[in-house]
């Protein structure tokens, strides 16, 4: 690979990346590259930093040092850089975030009214395509609040998609759902890999990390400890801290 | 004594029109500045949130009454001649704004923040942000005391007799002293408050408790 190549295909890199909360040091000198196409899987105690990190590519958090750039766009600290970068980056969090006084539809049709100034009708063709992408098209006139967990994270990964992003970032997607819909919510996102899509997920499913990670990042305390692909982290973690996590994340499994 | 006839009532009736007029320009004066004091509250700007927090500390930290008092005279000292009309519906505006800011103002703050953090992800833009995410699901959360506010507007409104307002109040005590029968006309003003009020505040109870289920 020529460095130019290398350069292209470089979809997200942070260098030196640090972050502070008032005298806690949640990021400390974070270094990642991340290629177009690459699955990453994010895992660590709670409190490790690791969706501080994912925040910070979007601008959720903002950092005290280091420089992040995401598709060839340096995060300046301009409001224009925000949001070429958003444009880029959908999100899918934890605690879906769906709006609940909008029906399904006008969940997923607001951003690109709003954002990429679509018509209403044009919008709506865009949310219904990637509502039936999730399998969830049948849905489309409900509330919310009348659906499933499961389904719910659905429509939140469609409406993320239908900003059209180069890169999708999950935080914790499964942690608040029922463990019948876990299934449900993973084999959507495990499609949208198939399809190319850039992830970087934050889960502790790890049967997932296996199945779809091109690498598997371990954190604790702020820090990258370590970075490996999926068969080698799960089958020999070199940190002391990545051995006693592994237990314990997979005596639960 | 006189007798109370369709004459009387008509000009007790004549004055409740007033007494709902004055309420609904409070109202509608006071949501449209109230919403701004509102957003003001909750901006990023430190400076921009204390002068909407001294503005709203000043009109409920003082009676309405000597607001309306100010702005009648304090106006006048200006030089500009107002009706009272005018005056009148500036000092309510004023009024409803600051307490109607305060009322959002939380209301606003009591939205989810992963509400915001979802529209900033998808790269809404603040007035988008407002408009289309948390404006209305603020405006939902506020409806009980927004409408218990609206109640206190309308028996608040009363004190616009001070300035020489025949409103609903006005209205009665001009009869009462006409007919000598106090006790029966203000029992009928009051009812004709009660008659408005009490649905009103029923209604926003009656949403609290619906609001209150649909939380658990």
């Amino acid at each position: 690979m020529t460095a130019s190549d290398n350069t292209q295909s470089m979809l997200i890199s942070l260098e030196k990346v640090e972050k502070w909360y008032g005298a806690f040091h949640a990021l400390k000198d974070i270094n990642l590259t991340v290629r177009k196409g690459e699955k990453i899987v994010l895992c660590g105690p709670s409190g490790s930093g690791k969706s501080t990190l994912i925040r910070c590519i979007n601008v959720l958090e903002t950092i005290e040092s280091g420089q992040i750039t995401v598709a060839g766009r340096v995060l300046d600290g301009s409001g224009k850089a925000v949001d070429a970068i958003r444009r880029e980056v959908g999100m899918v969090f934890q605690n879906f975030n769906l709006f609940p006084h909008m029906t399904v539809l006008q969940n997923c049709a607001l951003a690109p009214m709003r954002v990429r100034g679509m018509g209403r009708a044009e919008a709506e063709t865009l949310a219904r395509k990637y509502l039936e992408r999730v399998r969830i098209l049948d849905q489309a006139d409900k509330y919310p609040a009348q659906l499933s967990g499961g389904q719910q994270q659905r429509v939140a990964i469609a409406r993320a998609l239908c900003l059209e992003p180069k890169i999708m970032l999950f935080d914790e997607p499964t942690s608040a759902l029922d463990p019948e819909m876990v299934k449900e919510v993973l084999d959507t996102m495990i499609s949208l890999a198939r399809d190319g899509m850039t992830m970087i997920c934050v889960t502790h499913e790890m049967g997932f990390a296996r199945q779809v990670a091109d690498r598997v990042i371990f954190m604790a305390s702020g820090e990258i400890i370590e970075e490996a692909e999926p068969d080698v982290f799960f089958t020999s973690p070199k940190h002391e801290r990545t051995k006693t996590f592994l237990g314990e994340i997979l005596a639960h499994h | 004594m006189g007798p109370i006839g369709a004459n009387e009532f008509l000009f007790i009736l004549h004055g409740l029109k007033w007494t709902a007029l004055l309420a609904i320009i409070g109202f509608i004066g006071g949501g449209v500045f109230g919403i701004l004091i509102a957003l003001t509250r909750v901006s990023k700007s430190p400076a921009a949130r204390a002068t909407a927090a001294a503005y709203i500390g000043l009109f409920q930290g003082t009676p309405l009454l000597m607001q309306l008092f100010v702005v009648y005279y304090g106006v006048a000292l200006l030089g500009i001649n107002v009706s009272a009309w005018l005056a009148v519906a500036i000092a309510f505006t004023l009024h409803a704004s600051a307490f109607l800011g305060e009322i959002w103002r939380g209301s606003i703050q009591a939205v989810p923040k992963g509400q915001t953090e979802a529209a900033n992800a998808l790269g809404l833009h603040y007035v988008s942000r407002m408009k289309d995410v948390i404006l209305p699901q603020a405006l939902k959360i506020s409806m009980p005391a927004t409408i218990g506010f609206l109640v206190q507007l309308i028996k608040g409104t009363s004190l616009a007799a001070i300035v020489g307002f025949i409103e609903l109040a006005r209205a009665g005590q001009i009869i009462s002293n006409q007919t000598y029968r106090p006790l029966l006309v203000f029992g009928i003003v009051g009812a004709i408050y009660f008659i408005i009020c009490w649905p009103l505040s029923h209604f926003g109870t009656a949403l609290e408790k619906r609001m209150a289920k649909a939380a658990r």
